[in-house]
């Protein structure tokens, strides 16, 4: 029987893994990609009719919504994947979250602007709240401190309750 | 004595709110249905139809057409969606308007709105709907027509502008102005 050198075994390993390799992370990935889940999407898309988040809603409309999602969930479609057919059936105003354009851009705007102008309004009210009672603090020393008279009349009241 | 306050910080703030509350005001505006065709239409007036060029994908079929390809025919467009209650009422009596319709080179057209492909070929099924429908995917061309309840109807003449509007189920006589405009034009 004639030998094979080694280096062709090697080789032919090499080029089987390469030929195989694609088909394994492929179906590594289809495992590793987290499965969509109908409460998971609920709470991302709105109830078209009633306005209402569909994970709320109790219409006709919520349970039509329901079954596409369930049907495309069957399928394997991925999350991303059941929004964008939502969207594409009823139409943007679907998802519960605003887009990032236009007038919506608003409800991510503002709320970091909110923090950002606290944080402003503290940086300028901080330090002169600081001085103000840096002022108004009495020194120790002068709390304590009783005058001659208080702790003559002290001592007498103490001695006279003995 | 007195203590002389510093006047940024509350014209800041006072400016802030103002802002805030310019921005809600704004975002209410904008968010609210257009009603400037009712208001023209109660005076007397007939505007143009609005997104008249904007194409819509034809329910149950292929391609893609807009108000604007109806040029020179009365169209009785008529929102509607498989959902809507009061759609199940109308869709018959639409259906009737269309035969008499046809017999004048005038059609109604819906449009639907919010609602899944599938399930508003149903609808036209059940309901034996043989007028042509589009799709309203995103809601702009119905938000144009200041729709946001179903159904919704709109008598447009042969040049193209609204003549009667009908916010909520139409009625016969709703539907006869239709009938008499495509008869008269």
């Amino acid at each position: 029987m004639r030998e094979v050198p080694l280096r062709r075994v090697a080789a032919g390993a090499c080029l089987a893994l390469a030929l195989t390799l694609p088909t394994h992370t492929a179906a590594m990935g289809v495992a590793l990609a987290p499965r969509a889940s109908l409460p998971t999407i609920e709470r991302q898309v709105m109830c078209v009719t009633c306005k209402i988040p569909l994970n709320v809603a109790e219409s006709d409309q919520a349970s039509r919504e329901r079954v596409l999602i369930r049907r495309l969930i069957a399928e394997g479609h991925s999350e991303a994947q059941i929004k964008s057919t939502l969207v594409d059936e009823y139409g943007p105003a679907v998802l519960a979250l605003p887009s990032a354009k236009g007038f919506d851009l608003a409800a991510y705007l503002v709320p970091a602007a909110v923090v950002l102008a606290l944080i402003a309004l503290l940086a300028v009210l901080l330090p002169g709240w600081r001085r103000r009672a840096r002022a108004q603090r009495v020194p120790e020393s002068e709390v304590h401190r009783l005058r001659a008279s208080d702790a003559a009349r002290l001592q007498a009241d103490l001695e006279r309750f003995e | 004595m007195t203590r002389k306050r510093n006047p940024v910080v509350p014209l800041a703030v006072g400016l802030a709110g103002a802002a805030l509350i310019g921005l809600l005001v704004y975002g209410i505006a904008t968010r609210s249905p257009i009603r400037t065709l009712d208001d023209a239409i109660a005076v007397g007036l007939h505007p143009l139809a609005p997104a008249a060029t904007q194409t819509l994908p034809v329910l149950g079929g292929a391609g893609k057409r807009s108000l604007s390809s109806y040029a020179g025919h009365v169209v009785v467009l008529n929102f509607w969606a498989s959902w809507c209650e009061p759609c199940r009422e109308e869709a018959p009596r639409l259906e009737r308007l269309q035969r008499q319709l046809a017999h004048h080179g005038a059609t109604v057209l819906g449009v639907t709105y919010k609602d899944t492909a599938a399930d508003s070929e149903g609808f036209v099924r059940q309901y034996h709907l043989t007028y042509l429908s589009l799709r309203d995917t995103t809601g702009e061309f119905a938000h144009g027509f200041g729709t946001d309840a179903l159904p919704e109807s709109f008598v447009i003449d042969r040049s193209g502008r609204v003549v009667a509007i009908s916010r909520g189920e139409a009625e016969e006589a709703f539907l006869q102005r239709g009938l008499s405009l495509a008869e008269s034009s």
